[in-house]
């Protein structure tokens, strides 16, 4: 494999509207924090995606090792108690 | 020339700068140094291509001989293309591109935030659209033109070749005929006499900081603005305007 000689990688979290969460919207290279967010504004705002960027430099991101996943996740899957299943739900309210 | 015949040039200009550069610079379509700044070039090649359609639009219904932008883009030979010179030019090397787009840009941040003032409503409509995009691609210019000259002495050694070998193409974006002076007078056109200070001051300060040395101020080229191109431009026109010149009125 030839080593990847684009420049750094940077994540991109693109915000929809104001307010809105900021929602990764995929990955480019950039060598700095302008170019990184001209071209996160080049590649994934061009039809009028969003409002406000986040540009994160790839390497700043701690990720969780997929060697992990049992002793992170696993628990959770049988603790039925810790969803608030067991309450009425009001009339109307959805984004719960 | 009546005042119509004037803004029917006036528009038509305005519109052929935009739709030549446009055309260079989607050439760098899959040509780019990397993914990014492909878009980023082709972005600004649709940015071009909408002002070029407007003011194509504009200038068709100011002349009222019912020619819509199509058959101003498609249906004109070179001599009737009044574009700047600088325009045409290929693309050369990517700082060649860059050091174009920031001459260019940066002349179009002071015209279009003049522009804005014309008493001719449609212009000043298209102006203050286009300054929002055109603020985008200086400062893309800038960054690119700054990093490339502060960077390598490679990259350094190409900028300058490219501000030395554009230099004179930079004199006639501030040329004024006898249209552009009967439009003055009424407010409408833009006194690009005034412009030429700012920009100087402005490329002058970003060269500095891209360690790029001004080019001593010589001949300038001249002949776009009067629809005297150089060789270049006619073969752009025939790639351009291949197919509605060999399928008239062709439609999909």
């Amino acid at each position: 494999m030839t080593a990847d000689n684009q420049l750094d990688v940077w994540e991109v979290f693109m915000q929809s509207k104001p307010g809105a969460n900021y929602i990764h919207a995929g990955s480019i290279h950039a060598s700095d924090k302008q170019m990184a967010l001209q071209n996160a504004r080049d590649t994934y705002s061009r039809r009028g995606e969003g409002t406000s960027i986040w540009v994160v430099p790839s390497s700043a991101i701690v990720a969780s090792n997929p060697e992990d996943n049992g002793m992170f996740f696993d628990p959770a899957n049988d603790k039925i108690y810790r969803h608030p299943t067991f309450y009425v739900m009001p009339e109307g309210a959805k984004a719960i | 020339m009546t005042q119509q015949q004037a803004l029917y040039n006036y528009a038509l200009r305005l519109g052929d700068n935009s739709l030549i550069l446009s055309a260079r610079l989607s050439e760098w379509c899959s040509n780019a140094p990397f993914l990014e700044e492909d878009l980023a070039l082709t972005n600004m090649a649709l940015d071009l291509i909408g002002r070029a359609q407007a003011m194509l639009k504009y200038a068709g219904e100011v002349e009222g001989k019912g020619r819509t932008e199509d058959d101003l883009a498609y249906r004109r030979g070179e001599r009737d293309y009044y574009n700047h010179l600088i325009m045409e030019l290929p693309n050369g090397d990517f700082a060649y591109t860059m050091v174009r787009q920031l001459f260019v840009s940066t002349y179009e941040l002071f015209f279009f935030e003049e522009l804005q003032k014309s008493t001719d409503a449609t212009l000043a409509a298209i102006a203050a659209k286009t300054l929002k995009e055109v603020k985008y691609h200086h400062l893309h210019a800038k960054d690119w033109v700054i990093r490339l000259g502060d960077g390598t002495a490679e990259s350094n050694a190409r900028v300058q070749k490219a501000v030395n070998a554009l230099w004179m193409y930079t004199g006639e974006m501030f040329e004024m005929d006898h249209a552009d002076t009967m439009l003055l007078k009424e407010g409408i056109a833009v006194n690009t006499d005034n412009l030429k200070l700012g920009w100087i001051q402005m490329v002058t300060q970003i060269l500095a900081l891209a360690n790029i040395d001004l080019p001593a101020d010589g001949y300038m080229q001249t002949g776009g603005r009067k629809g005297i191109h150089t060789e270049y431009l006619g073969h752009i026109l025939s790639e351009m305007q291949y197919l509605q010149r060999a399928y008239p009125d062709a439609t999909w």
